[in-house]
């Protein structure tokens, strides 16, 4: 059976993100000809001697004309494993936003070091967003050996100086990799100038890396989404609830609660289509029917008596700030958590951290585009959250400025 | 003991429904745009699944440019009718008998840009507040960039470089009024995922897609199919080939294969062997290097 990986790369233009990613379409055959020939009459025309592989990924005009990668792309690709989808994001610190969100649906990040430079500004960024989104693994590819004479020695400090640097990170999977994008060594192909280097291929690694856990199985959590009442002649009572399990396992016949209302209930059936299942796990999208008529609408959340998240009106979150207008204490928006909307209003910053430092700064009074802070949000109405530690799913918010619709801000729930 | 995962197309599936869901959620008068090409119709039967057993609660729109295969408009009818959904139909031919559109003249000409204000007019008419369509990041770079929620101004344009995040998956589908979404539900997908979904959900599709004689002519590397809607240019010489298509657009601009692939398991075999995109069949991305990035701005899916 095929699995779905996502994961995401972030850089810029010289340490050759677009290039390993250009190595791992060309080398996994994932590069049609028609894509190649336009690829290679732009470079002709820029006056490049070389292919600029980096041209696959960059797809805005204003990008192509810079150079640049400003957006999330994404990349899809397959080997006979598995599938991948690539969120291929900028690197430099005013697209800190733009990381954040390829980082938020990734079970895993590359963090490319270039080996002559040793672990960066930019490295310590990376590796710190993925940490704070909880992006399960993460693959530490020391890239451009060629120019160190492939030698292990380079390998093994930056390897030693990361893991003394990632003690203090929240991800427990982290894996180095020595490569050259260039040349292909070790991305998909074994590289015969590094015998001394024991490990897995790049492309190994991402084929068999175990992402069965990297959804939380534990905590039964089922946000409804929308309510299914055809009325019809054949189904004058049908009552189903719609939505993607948020984690935990529901099956038929389980007890279950309502929040907020607190009522009980039991699962009837669970399905979709015309397709009875015996169970249901995230990220599942299912419609379910209880033995009692309830009144259950979009927002409430379907869970287990003995396991149950608590109300709660006052939040605390990491957040990742996106607009221009900066985030004020004080200021209201509109919250959203998985199905449910609230109001919001921010009550105080307890610090932003110097994302180049990782040195908290307490008494902000503001967090501008692309700083992360530790906030404290009090909502309108009660939210039954889990940490976003345990779930990212239950975990985390999105915040609406008003007037503008625009998305400000992503918050994960401490 | 099972084991709590999913196959990728099972993922995948489970992805567009929910986001469906959401749109009938979040919006008071969503619909979706039918084209009768083979993402279209995997979207129609995601739909199906994910509000069963009621039935699909939007209607769907098929732009008409004038110039389809007659397979596509048959299969539609059908489709309909096997869903029991309500069918709305903007004719491209109206705007241009009512002036609002230019029709192309010469050899190369397609209404393909001239759908823009029949779509635009369509959703504004029918004061459609989403319209879901089965576009996918992987046929094309400037799709690649696309957001699920698409958010569309006034003047039904995409501003790529000022577009919302969109983080986990919670979607934001607020707007002010005259604003609409589009909203594309098989982003992650590719070519293969959708022939492969349609194989293991035995879904029926046009006969277009697989293996069959039928009169074309090549022009610029690309075979065409004889039709009322093709000039003819001197020297083109019509003959008689076995072929499919693995798109399907207008006649005049679709461009088809040759193939001896007549069923779903040839055809899966076939688009893994094979060194073009999908969407190098098309004549109309072929005219500039950013030619969808233009059409899309401008209000084009």
């Amino acid at each position: 059976m095929n699995q779905l990986l996502r994961f995401t790369t972030a850089g810029s233009v010289d340490d050759g993100k677009s290039t390993l990613i250009g190595r791992l379409l060309y080398d996994s055959k994932s590069i049609f000809e028609d894509q190649l020939e336009a690829v290679q009459a732009s470079s002709t025309k820029k006056g490049f001697d070389y292919v600029d592989l980096s041209m696959l990924t960059d797809g805005l005009k204003s990008e192509r004309e810079q150079g640049i990668t400003i957006d999330v792309a994404y990349r899809y690709f397959n080997t006979p494993k598995r599938k991948f989808i690539i969120a291929d994001t900028p690197g430099h610190i005013q697209y800190t936003r733009n990381m954040v969100t390829g980082a938020s649906t990734a079970n895993l990040a590359i963090i490319l070091i270039d080996a002559r430079k040793g672990l960066m500004e930019q490295t310590y960024r990376h590796s710190y967003i993925a940490s704070l989104l909880k992006i399960p693994h993460l693959i530490v590819c020391i890239n451009k050996m060629d120019l160190v004479d492939y030698d292990q020695k380079v390998f093994d400090e930056i390897a030693m100086a990361y893991k003394a640097f990632s003690s203090k990170l929240e991800v427990h999977d982290i894996q180095f990799v020595p490569i050259s994008a260039l040349h292909g060594d070790n991305v998909v192909n074994r590289s015969e100038k590094m015998p001394w280097y024991g490990g897995a291929t790049l492309l190994h690694i991402l084929e068999n890396v175990h992402i069965e856990s990297d959804h939380n199985h534990i905590d039964a959590r089922f946000p409804v989404q929308y309510v299914i009442r055809p009325q019809t002649k054949e189904n004058p009572d049908f009552r189903g609830y719609a939505g993607r399990v948020g984690g935990g396992i529901f099956r038929p016949g389980d007890e279950v609660v309502i929040l907020p209302s607190g009522f009980s209930s039991k699962i009837k059936e669970i399905r979709l289509g015309d397709e009875m299942l015996k169970e249901a796990f995230a990220p599942m999208s299912v419609t379910m029917t209880l033995e009692d008529e309830l009144d259950i609408s979009r927002g409430d959340l379907i869970a287990k008596p003995g396991n149950q998240p608590v109300a709660s009106q006052d939040l605390e979150m990491m957040v990742c700030w996106m607009s221009q207008k900066p985030l004020n204490v004080n200021s209201k928006y509109t919250v959203k958590h998985t199905t449910k909307e609230v109001k919001g209003i921010f009550k105080s910053i307890q610090y932003k951290l110097d994302i180049s430092s990782l040195q908290r700064v307490p008494d902000a009074d503001q967090l501008q585009m692309n700083e992360i802070g530790k906030v404290n949000l009090r909502v309108s109405q009660p939210l039954f959250p889990d940490s976003y530690r345990r779930n990212r799913i239950t975990g985390s918010v999105i915040l609406i400025e008003e007037g503008t619709n625009e998305t400000v801000g992503a918050g994960m729930i401490v | 003991m099972s084991s709590y995962y999913l196959s990728h197309l099972k993922e995948l599936e489970a992805e567009a429904i929910y986001v469906i869901r959401e749109v009938v959620a979040q919006f008071e008068n969503p619909a979706l745009l039918f084209s009768g090409g083979k993402d279209s119709i995997v979207l129609a039967y995601l739909s199906r699944k994910a509000f069963y057993p009621a039935r699909i609660p939007f209607p769907l729109v098929h732009i008409d440019t004038g110039h389809n295969f007659p397979e596509t408009l048959a299969y539609r009818d059908g489709l309909m009718k096997e869903l029991g959904v309500r069918l709305i139909v903007g004719s491209v031919q109206e705007s241009i008998d009512k002036s609002k559109v230019m029709e192309e003249t010469g050899i190369n000409a397609s209404r393909n840009s001239l759908q823009i204000v029949t779509l635009l007019d369509t959703i504004e008419q029918n004061k459609f507040d989403a319209a879901m369509g089965g576009a996918r990041r992987d046929e094309e770079k400037a799709r690649a960039k696309e957001r699920f929620f698409s958010h569309r101004d006034e003047f039904g344009q995409w501003d790529p470089k000022n577009q919302r995040p969109e983080l986990w998956n919670l979607f934001n589908g607020k707007k002010n009024i005259g604003e609409h979404f589009r909203v594309f539900p098989i982003s992650n997908w590719t070519e293969m995922d959708v022939w492969q979904y349609i194989q293991m959900e035995n879904i029926p599709i046009p006969k277009l897609y697989y293996a069959h004689d039928r009169e074309v002519i090549e022009r610029n590397g690309t075979l065409l199919s004889t039709s009322p809607y093709l000039q003819l240019k001197p020297d083109d010489k019509p003959m008689v080939k076995r072929v499919r298509f693995r798109t399907c657009g207008d006649m005049p601009i679709t461009g088809a294969v040759e193939s001896e692939a007549d069923t779903i398991d040839k055809v899966i075999l076939e688009v893994a062997a094979s060194r073009q995109t999908e969407r190098g069949t098309r004549a109309d991305d072929k005219r500039s290097e950013t030619a969808m990035e233009d059409r899309k701005r401008a209000g084009y899916f």
